[in-house]
């Protein structure tokens, strides 16, 4: 079971799919190609449109305009359970009446798999998502918040779908624990080859399980790409900071030859032209905090900015300061062993290249 | 990315929680026992006492108040007597709280699910029109019954006077009672079963549907099991009061033996079907 090499071919399609209510317009002309046996994550903010996309992609809900196909063919008015795809929801719908045996073994009942099989399909898929055998009786209710999941996800495997949707499972779990099930679930996603796509707010979880990530805001798909991709080359200031902390500064093109200038921080800075529209003359320049370093004495970059250290705060490993630069504040993160003393009266010089910078359109 | 440690806000206020220490009291009563003992001891002079009572009368002759004076079988021997009307009574009042019960879990079972999915907003107008009738006593409004049916009363004499035959002669019947009995405790059967079907997540419909079960298979498999408890707690109030309004006009009729013998049969029901129902889950605490 393991993933081939062929050719990888879309297996679902959006063309200038939208969805309004009323006049409120939640997705936006959105066209998509998701390709067969890939792990796509759909990440924005709460109400930027991402769970109306997956209802639609489900079956519970129809596009106002656009269409969706699948293997080619158009399913938009195709009710969910005639879909070869399968959701698992966000409070995961758990049959809080039926044990987690019953619960596993729903999408084989109503098919009129007799009650055997069933069991024997129901323990199989238990195993696979890590379940001891002896909870095939157990009340779902009795079961723990990650056991839960797991019995959630073997629900809808034991549906067989090509295509798995998962709405923000994980929002509800405690962060060790939800380190353990990213990592199981795309493990899983692995052995079974099943094409996955995965809704949440976290960019962080997003990065850690997909193949691409499609990033949303305000109903539209701002940027679809690898996780390595949106990271570093986001398209806008949006996906930017949606990444992580940044620090972003506003900059305009300077007369002929002369170098960019701040327009919230004073300064003139070297910058690389925005990769979309090297004609820009009005850009964000987007700093990760961990490219920002303090500068020594004798120490150079190609662009710097004094300030004052007000802040600081451990990370584990590294060390967050908060510097003050006239009225902004930048954010620098130095590994704790590169971690310098700060001078007595906290004033710093926060330097970097234009190479560690992103520029995006404004 | 990195916020992580920032997102732990300790949280040492629980401490202060702790259990209480144990005293001599908590020995021998805990607070909810002490709390619910009122109560208890209120119900339960309410309930075993006029049944005490009862039992004793059943010992006393026939139509006196010699209660504890005189010790007599009569009362007895005629309940097994076999040309006892008794008996026919009981079981017409049963035939009408069962039927009572079953066609009103039918009729209200569409309105419930239309008060909860379909009617939107027009949901509280409805349901404020089926409480609205409440206000009115009950025998007010089963006279009113009596006054639109009888003879010469509002349909026969409306009916009359256009020249046509008469209305037709329903009231005093079997099915007229068993119509009335509907109209008066349709609330006590739909808000029950609204609050059941209102306790069924939206989510697990969805869920349900989206694993291949159609509509049949929802209904069956979620929806009738999740809304059970409101259907039960519903089909308990009108049997319930479905027997118990055969005997109202039982006493009308002034055969009060037949009341005493129904509430201990209702007494008895109710400790029988509650013995078998959880009741915590029956009250959503799944």
């Amino acid at each position: 079971m393991t993933q081939e090499a062929a050719p990888k071919l879309p297996i679902l399609q959006l063309v200038g799919v939208r969805k309004t209510f009323n006049d409120f317009v939640a997705v936006e002309k959105i066209d998509l190609d998701v390709i067969e046996g890939e792990f796509l994550t759909i990440v924005g903010p709460s109400g930027s449109g991402k769970t109306t996309l997956l209802r639609m992609l489900a079956g519970m809900d129809q596009p106002s305009e656009g269409n969706i196909t699948l293997h080619g063919e158009r399913i938009n008015e195709v009710p969910p359970n005639k879909r070869p795809t399968c959701l698992v929801f966000q409070s995961l719908a758990l049959f809080p009446h039926k044990s987690v045996g019953d619960n596993i073994e729903f999408p084989l009942k109503v098919r009129g798999v007799d009650a055997k099989t069933r069991k024997a399909r129901a323990l199989e898929l238990m195993r696979v998502v890590r379940l001891p055998e002896s909870y095939h009786s157990k009340n779902v209710m009795k079961c723990s918040g990650g056991e839960r999941q797991r019995v959630a996800l073997a629900r809808a495997l034991a549906y067989d779908p090509e295509v798995l949707f998962f709405d923000e499972p994980l929002s509800a779990i405690d962060y060790k624990l939800k380190k353990v099930l990213e990592k199981e679930l795309k493990d899983l996603h692995k052995e079974t080859g099943k094409t996955f796509i995965y809704i949440t707010h976290s960019l962080e979880e997003a990065m850690v399980m997909s193949d691409r990530i499609g990033v949303m805001r305000a109903g539209r798909l701002v940027q679809v790409g690898t996780p390595e991709q949106i990271y570093n080359h986001p398209v806008d200031r949006f996906v930017s900071e949606f990444v992580g902390e940044v620090n972003v500064i506003e900059v305009k093109k300077g007369e002929e030859g002369a170098p960019w200038r701040g327009i919230d921080v004073p300064g003139a800075f070297h910058v690389r032209p925005p990769e979309e529209d090297a004609e820009a003359d009005h850009a964000f320049v987007v700093i990760r905090p961990e490219y920002l370093r303090f500068l020594g004495a004798g120490d150079t970059a190609q662009n710097s900015l004094k300030g004052m250290v007000y802040n600081e705060y451990s990370l584990g490993s590294r060390i967050q300061y908060q510097v003050r630069v006239g009225e902004k504040v930048m954010l620098v993160e130095l590994s704790r062993s590169k971690a310098l003393p700060i001078a007595a009266d906290r004033s710093v010089t926060v330097g970097w290249d234009a190479a560690d910078a992103i520029t995006v359109r404004a | 990315m990195a916020q992580t440690s920032l997102s732990h806000p300790a949280a040492p206020v629980s401490l202060e929680a702790a259990p209480a220490l144990p005293t001599k009291r908590d020995a021998l009563l805990s607070l909810g026992a002490r709390c619910s003992l009122p109560v208890i001891v209120l119900l339960a002079v309410g309930f075993v006492a006029p049944l005490i009572a009862i039992f004793a009368y059943s010992f006393a002759k026939p139509r006196t108040f010699e209660v504890f004076r005189s010790f007599t079988l009569v009362n007895y021997a005629e309940i097994f007597n076999v040309n006892n009307t008794v008996w026919l009574s009981f079981l017409w009042s049963l035939g009408f709280a069962f039927a009572t019960c079953a066609l009103l879990a039918v009729i209200a079972y569409p309105i419930a699910y239309g008060l909860n999915r379909v009617f939107g907003k027009w949901s509280s107008l409805v349901s404020i029109l089926f409480v609205f009738p409440l206000f009115v006593s009950e025998n007010v409004r089963l006279y009113g019954w009596v006054l639109f049916f009888i003879k010469n009363g509002v349909l026969d004499g409306t009916l009359k006077m256009l020249g046509f035959e008469g209305g037709p002669q329903v009231l005093y019947q079997p099915p007229m009672i068993l119509a009335g009995m509907l109209y008066v405790y349709l609330p006590f059967m739909l808000f029950p079963m609204t609050l059941g079907l209102a306790m069924v997540p939206r989510d697990l419909i969805d869920a349900a549907r989206d694993l291949g079960a159609n509509r049949w298979q929802i209904w069956r498999e979620v929806e009738l099991p999740l809304a059970m408890p409101g259907i039960l707690i519903g089909m308990l109030l009108t049997f319930v009061l479905g027997i118990g309004a055969v005997a109202e006009a039982k006493i009308l009729g002034g055969q009060s033996v037949i009341v005493i013998s129904h509430d201990i049969f209702i007494g008895a029901l109710t400790l029988a079907v509650f013995s078998r129902l959880d009741l915590d889950r029956l009250l959503g605490r799944r």
